[in-house]
């Protein structure tokens, strides 16, 4: 019940880890995932900021940066707000998820309205088909950017788009041939992109519009045709299934026979995760995650009721007060929303648990609780307040760990940080 | 050690913490430190191996180019590098223009280029090309690096292999024991000094022992739960080694469109910086004998000869700068650094006058230890494999050298019994 809670919401808020327990391992699953619908449909969390257009010129080059950073950092507090007040977190979850899949960075895109496009498309169709999804992630204005889609043209072909759609988006490695590569590329010519509107058109005078091969399928193609090829590939439903699998249960494979199972009835990718939460797998011991930054700080806000993003009376989750302060611990993490370190998405597993985010991890905590009301525990005796911190966090300790944070009891702020990371917080068991 | 440069080490972190620390309050570790560099520094004549990791794959035709060659300025006639540009090297060779100090290494016979480098079959997707590079597997996938079994051969201390990165590149990890990973920008950059080392305080603080009671072991806890408390325990060594030098800030949003053109495939650098602190953490007499660090931005589909020219620039900058300064300092005579990308790039340039992705590329290897030339043949540029050079030298060959002639490894137990060197690559 905790790892649904931890993984599919981002952590449990006080008291809901008790209300799951009591409904039941199904209807705690079935209204994660129905949340999503409602989610989706519009009930949930503030509006994104609004974004003016850059200035555009040489002389205003300093200006436009500025501003682009700006608006980053407006991004990144409020999707990480969205995350963390969430009532039905699913939808948060999924987007987020995808955004590690279609990995893209603004580091390249150099726009803020674009990469909030991205993710908009992503939190509206994330939950639906994945041929939906990949179609429109395959000419998404920062996709096309990103990986020089703009660029590839009749004649003057670019493979970078279609490589790493085949590999990283929807088959994977190994499932296409480089041949496949170069014929690809040619389908997905003819795209542009406006940087002044933000938006994607194709120009039928740029496409390549010969007879194509793509595994094993003649046919002349636009992207349409090629996603259908590719959607349509067997190799796709179980390269996605893998995915979600590695995020959700394990860093490892599932079975062969598990992924057949998983790619047979799951039309949508909301019934996809749906069928690879009721695995048994998932619930076996071996299903540890480590939790990735973001969702080790979300979680913690979400535990403490902390926000991220509202400034005043709300308290800052970070180190300190001023706009840098997200991206500077998250940054000191190795996780940025909006600037995954490629486009292969963001590492997993014990990638995460290096000395340098240990450390870094701990100011961050240090500043979250600084912020939080502790009553919860403050106003437990002294010999109670472990198990307290335990019971805010929706955590059992080992032996280890309660006798660490025993040495702390008497101070209740440093005793929650230190729960915050404890082995048994930084990954999800 | 003594106290002057125990300062300097600190202040020239460029941090404004360091002062801070080095005055006291929290500088806890540093005496540490200083004992431990006084008493256990990593003795003379240890070689040290610094490798530069260049992500998203460099582009080595316009790096060592093969100037002489009619079929190189026929395959990318916008793209190539003119001969009169070229810096000379031998063999009809010359060095990207923007690499002057590469240039000057190479005239003091410390540069060598190990041509051809790839390994069988090589495999055209940036992240299983660098995770073969990595985990040098090429036949199959293996979840440790090279380095990291090297670490669990040489006896499981975490500090002696560093990584300046936020996490762990794979090539450090090992069956048993993982590198140390330092992040050099981050929280720890912008921030106060209490930021990155509030947790920790003299070990006589409350604070500081349950920090470090997190990283006891625990027995029958999962194995990943595992892993995060052995992180705390490395934490605290290394903190006491190495912690305020860790702290050079670093802004990964700010750089302008060109430098970040090809930042699809990863990697983002403030070199310079992290060659820096390597320098300093080898002049402390830290008992690291391996040091990673990376520079990324080469996946360049697209305008590729200005900005490769910039990074290759960057790179030889900081490379260069690294070598002249340890090379001034005591430790000189033992630094042996390796310049590695995880693919090459094809030989003809595509349309938008840049290059998709291909096969073999140059190894620079450079120091005092290394003897200066060319090794391994030229791929020709007109036997092609679909386009594609034909790899000349496995990359297995340069590793055992470097484990062998740098780490005083045997090879064979870390490369599954590999038997190729690159002869005379390092003097032993």
């Amino acid at each position: 019940m905790r790892r649904l809670l931890q993984r599919v919401g981002f952590g449990p808020r006080p008291g809901e880890l008790d209300r799951a327990t009591a409904a039941g391992f199904d209807a705690t699953l079935s209204a994660l995932l129905d949340g999503a619908a409602g989610a989706a449909a519009g009930d949930a969390g503030a509006p994104p900021p609004t974004l003016q257009p850059l200035p555009v010129g040489a002389d205003r080059r300093r200006e436009a940066a500025d501003l682009l950073r700006t608006q980053v950092e407006q991004l990144r507090r409020w999707w990480l707000d969205q995350m963390v007040s969430a009532e039905h977190p699913l939808a948060e979850r999924l987007t987020f998820f995808w955004h590690g899949v279609f990995a893209t960075s603004v580091q390249k895109v150099r726009s803020a309205s674009m990469m909030l496009a991205q993710n908009q498309a992503q939190r509206r169709l994330g939950g639906g088909e994945f041929r939906p999804l990949v179609a429109a992630m395959a000419v998404d204005p920062a996709t096309l950017v990103w990986l020089d889609g703009q660029r590839n043209q009749r004649g003057r072909p670019n493979e970078n788009l279609a490589r790493e759609l085949m590999e990283l988006f929807t088959i994977g490695v190994g499932n296409y041939s480089e041949d496949d590569v170069k014929q690809a590329a040619r389908a997905l010519t003819g795209w542009r992109v406006d940087r002044a509107t933000g938006t994607a058109s194709f120009d039928r005078r740029r496409h390549d519009d010969a007879v194509l091969t793509v595994l094993g399928h003649t046919a002349p193609m636009g992207v349409d045709e090629l996603v259908g090829v590719l959607a349509g590939n067997p190799q796709c439903p179980r390269f996605v299934a893998s995915r979600m699998w590695q995020r959700f249960v394990s860093d490892s494979q599932p079975s062969p026979e598990r992924l057949d199972g998983l790619t047979e009835h799951a039309a949508t990718m909301r019934e996809l995760l749906g069928a690879v939460l009721a695995s048994p797998e998932f619930l076996a011991p071996e299903s540890v995650l480590v939790r990735q930054p973001v969702e080790w700080l979300v979680a913690a806000c979400r535990a403490l009721g902390v926000s991220v993003a509202r400034q005043g009376a709300a308290p800052d989750a970070m180190p300190d007060a001023g706009p840098d302060a997200v991206r500077g611990g998250l940054q000191g993490l190795g996780q940025q929303l909006f600037a995954p370190p490629s486009v292969g998405g963001w590492p997993a597993g014990s990638a995460w648990l290096t000395t340098a985010a240990a450390r870094t991890r701990l100011a961050v905590a240090n500043a979250a609780v600084a912020r939080a009301d502790l009553a919860r525990v403050r106003d437990t005796a002294r010999g109670e307040r472990v198990r307290a911190a335990g019971e805010l966090l929706s955590l059992d300790w080992t032996p280890r760990t309660a006798d660490a944070l025993a040495v702390v009891a008497g101070d209740p702020p440093a005793l929650v940080a230190l729960a915050l990371i404890s082995p048994e917080n930084l990954v999800s068991a | 050690m003594d106290r002057l440069t125990r300062r300097r080490f600190l202040v020239a972190s460029g941090v404004t913490a360091a002062t801070a620390l080095a005055g006291g309050a929290t500088a806890i570790g540093w005496h540490t430190l200083v004992q431990r560099a006084g008493t256990d520094p990593l003795p003379p004549g240890h070689k040290v191996l610094v490798l530069v990791t260049l992500y998203g794959g460099n582009d080595g035709l316009n790096t060592v180019v093969p100037v002489d060659d009619p079929a190189y300025h026929a395959a990318r006639p916008e793209l190539a590098v003119a001969a009169r540009d070229a810096l000379p090297l031998a063999g009809g060779l010359g060095l990207n223009p923007g690499m002057t100090g590469a240039k000057k290494l190479w005239d003091a016979g410390r540069l060598a280029v190990v041509r051809g480098v790839s390994y069988p079959r090589p495999d055209r997707s940036h992240f299983r090309s660098m995770a073969i590079w990595q985990t040098a597997s090429p036949e199959s996938p293996v979840s440790t690096g090279w380095i990291g079994r090297w670490l669990d051969a040489a006896g499981g201390d975490p500090l002696l292999a560093v990584a300046l990165d936020p996490v762990l590149p794979p090539a450090l990890a090992g069956a048993t024991t993982a590198g140390v990973a330092l992040a050099l920008n981050g929280a720890s950059a912008g921030t106060r000094a209490s930021a990155p080392t509030t947790g920790l305080r003299p070990p006589g603080g409350a604070v500081g022992m349950a920090f470090r009671g997190l990283g006891a072991a625990q027995d029958g806890e999962p194995e990943l739960q595992a892993r995060a408390a052995r992180a705390v325990r490395d934490t605290v060594r290394a903190a006491e080694l190495l912690g305020p030098a860790t702290m050079a800030p670093a802004d990964p949003d700010d750089g302008d469109a060109e430098r970040t053109g090809g930042a699809s495939a990863g990697g983002r650098s403030a070199l310079a910086g992290q060659l820096d602190v390597v320098r300093r953490c080898i002049e402390l007499g830290a008992p690291s004998r391996v040091y990673s660090v990376s520079l990324g931005g080469f996946d360049l589909h697209a305008n590729e000869r200005a900005t490769q020219q910039r990074l290759l620039t960057e790179l030889d900058g900081a490379v260069a700068g690294f070598l002249d300064r340890v090379g001034r300092g005591p430790r000189g005579a033992d630094v042996v650094l390796a310049v590695y990308s995880e693919l090459g790039r094809r030989v003809v340039a595509n349309a938008s006058d840049g290059t998709d992705h291909g096969t073999a590329g140059p190894v620079l290897v450079a120091g005092a230890p290394v003897q200066g030339g060319l090794y391994g043949e030229q791929p020709s540029l007109t036997d092609l494999d679909d386009g594609d050079l034909k790899p000349t030298t496995d990359f297995r060959d340069v590793y055992a050298t470097l484990l062998a002639a740098v780490l005083g490894a045997d090879p064979g137990r870390i490369l599954d019994g590999h038997p190729g060197r690159v002869e005379g690559l390092v003097s032993a």
